[in-house]
């Protein structure tokens, strides 16, 4: 990104576009008109406290829930198991499947009518294996792994995929802190090396200001605030939007998301 | 291929596959030439034992009589030569057809309900193909047809049925798999029910005969029972070959399969319609052979590979494999009379899955 120019770095050509995304469950509206625009190359962080429609949004970018509104790739087609990856928040891991066999189901969609892999389907499961440093991992079976290790391999599936869109559904809640920031940072240093635009839903909002370019922020279904980290985790806005005070400070340049002292800060209803 | 950009070029990059992954990918094609080294030996030792022993180099030499430019005498009898054509040939490559049918058939379905105790009968093939028999063989009801016999034909249609109401009740192959199944219970008890009840008005001869139709047998007339499984087990073999991948991928969900490009109630439904095709033919020909559907992909699984990729393919061979080689004891063990296969194929088949249960528990503590 700093080798771009400055204007080209700021208003990156899109790679994924929601026009007006609405998702009902029932009656129920959980994602109620959101637009966003995810340039190429960025990483654009979905922040927001549970239930407030971040995974069905992903979801429904892919397909797998019924939406209003519009999604497009770049080139104004509707996304494809080609164009969009999805890494689940609780992704399956069957009994009795080896490493390069999953890896192998991101091929999935590049399958002919024949359905055989070809020696270029392998090569890929390969190469991202050997990317990700998973190589010797290849036929352990996927139920034996640890988290972290997991969370790798579903990584290096949605790879395979050879999208050019990634979206991360909350990719480090199972995880400790640091298989937390090593699968992050193995998505940025993906995203810097194959060009990778990346869409995550994101738990952590000390992660999400480290590692995103830009931030939306949503509450019951809508965008609050959008922009950049400093812009978006404003202690006053993310306090009202948690529903708990929250603050935020600068450390050593980064910004972090602490839940301020219950010393200093009382919830004002707090006496009976 | 319009992604020139996309990360493509990174990842084809021609580096050296880690032998993990080499190994991870590499074993199906030795498990293939192994599974067709056994099931030519099978053949070998089927074609040569029986009641008229005939020479192993004769058999050779008659099989090789029949491969041109090679240039060999058959050193057999014309005796003998018409008892290997005739009797033992079709009765082996009926064997290998429906063994083979049965296994690919079990595998698929194992694949789609992703339950490891489902077999081929589930959705009530069995069920319905049997009383279609019994109405067939009982009760004089001539469903025959240009070359099918009145039996199969019967046994076909009675699948069929079952089958095709079993995804009715569960509202179509786009149900979820649960579902299915309950509609496949549903089916095979009413179908069992109308069955047992036609036999009960039977007499006491043709209920034996309906009773040991039911039982399993390989009885072949020539080659007629070969004619009439063949086409089908090619097409839905086909079919079912074509989609082993995709029993890999719902093996992830529907909703990773569908995010990985899939349409699971597409393929659930293709798979369904094949399997199920190609079991009620197999069965219109030899009757309830038990177990093969179930223990074969099981087999298949502990021994090289739980990805269907390969479990379809070699279930196949496995599949033709067994059968033939059960057969052999079905005609030898109280000859001259005969056992029905699928007694032998169910007490061969009990305590292996029995222990197939008994390591997965401990594999799983």
């Amino acid at each position: 990104m700093s080798s771009t120019g400055l204007l080209e770095a700021r208003r990156p050509a899109p790679a994924l576009s929601c026009r007006g995304m609405r998702v009902s469950f029932r009656d129920h509206e959980v994602v109620c008109g959101v637009d966003l625009e995810l340039g190429t190359g960025e990483w654009l962080g979905i922040i927001g406290p549970n239930g407030a429609g971040k995974s069905t949004l992903l979801r429904s970018i892919v397909g797998l829930a019924d939406f209003d509104g519009a999604v497009a790739l770049g080139d104004g087609r509707a996304p494809g198991a080609t164009d969009v990856a999805l890494v689940p928040q609780f992704p399956e891991l069957p009994k009795g499947m080896t490493v390069a066999e999953y890896v192998l189901l991101g091929r999935t969609a590049h399958l002919g009518w024949l359905a055989r892999e070809s020696r270029a389907d392998r090569q890929i499961v390969s190469s991202v294996l050997h990317r990700l440093d998973l190589g010797e991992f290849a036929d352990r079976l996927v139920s034996t792994l640890s988290g972290g290790e997991a969370q790798q391999v579903v990584v290096a599936r949605a790879l395979a995929q050879q999208c050019p869109v990634l979206l991360l559904d909350e990719p480090t809640s199972a995880l400790d802190l640091g298989h937390q920031v090593s699968v992050l940072e193995l998505v940025d240093d993906l995203r810097r090396t194959e060009g990778l635009s990346v869409l995550a839903a994101m738990h952590d909002l000390s992660a999400a200001a480290r590692f995103a370019d830009r931030l939306i922020l949503i509450d019951h279904g809508r965008i609050v605030a959008q922009g950049i980290p400093d812009e978006v985790l404003r202690s006053d806005l993310l306090s009202a939007v948690y529903g708990t005070s929250l603050t935020v400070q600068s450390i050593d340049g980064e910004l972090v998301v602490l839940p301020a002292s219950r010393r200093r800060t009382r919830p004002p209803e707090e006496t009976p | 291929m319009a992604d020139a950009s996309l990360p493509t070029n990174a990842l084809t990059d021609a580096d050296a596959a880690h032998p993990a992954v080499r190994r991870a990918f590499g074993m199906s094609v030795t498990a293939t030439l192994m599974g067709l080294v056994v099931l030519v030996a099978v053949g070998l030792l089927s074609a040569t034992s029986g009641a008229a022993g005939l020479p192993v180099r004769g058999v050779f030499s008659a099989l090789s009589d029949w491969i041109p430019l090679l240039g060999i005498e058959s050193t057999l009898s014309a005796t003998q030569e018409s008892i290997l054509f005739e009797i033992r040939l079709p009765r082996l490559v009926l064997g290998m057809l429906v063994g083979g049918s049965l296994g690919v058939a079990g595998a698929a379905y194992q694949g789609v309900f992703r339950n490891p105790l489902a077999d081929p009968y589930l959705l009530g093939v069995s069920a319905g193909a049997g009383f279609g028999a019994v109405l067939a063989l009982g009760f004089g009801l001539d469903l025959g047809w240009g070359p099918f016999d009145t039996v199969p034909a019967a046994a076909f249609l009675g699948a069929l049925v079952a089958v095709v109401a079993s995804m009715a009740i569960a509202r179509g192959g786009g149900a979820s798999p649960a579902t299915l199944l309950l509609g496949g219970v549903a089916m095979a008890a009413l179908f069992s029910a109308a069955q047992t009840y036609a036999i009960q008005q039977l007499d006491e001869t043709r209920a034996r005969e309906v009773l040991s139709w039911l039982f399993g047998q390989l009885n072949t007339t020539g080659w007629t029972q070969v004619w009439l499984l063949l086409p089908y087990a090619a097409v839905c073999g086909a079919v079912l070959f074509v989609h082993r991948r995709h029993l890999d991928v719902l093996r992830v969900g529907d909703d990773e399969a569908r995010s990985l490009g899939l349409d699971p109630a597409r393929s659930r439904l293709l798979v369904i319609v094949a399997a199920s095709l190609l079991t009620a033919a197999a069965v219109s020909v030899s009757g309830l052979i038990a177990f093969v559907g179930l223990v074969v992909p099981h087999i298949v699984r502990l021994l090289i590979s739980h990805s269907y990729r390969v479990i379809v393919p070699l279930s196949a061979l496995v599949g033709a494999a067994f059968l033939a080689f059960v057969d052999i004891g079905a005609r030898t063990l109280l000859a001259p009379s005969e056992l029905p296969v699928g007694v032998i194929t169910a007490f061969v088949g009990a305590p292996f899955f029995a222990l197939v249960l008994w390591r997965d528990r401990w594999s799983s503590t």
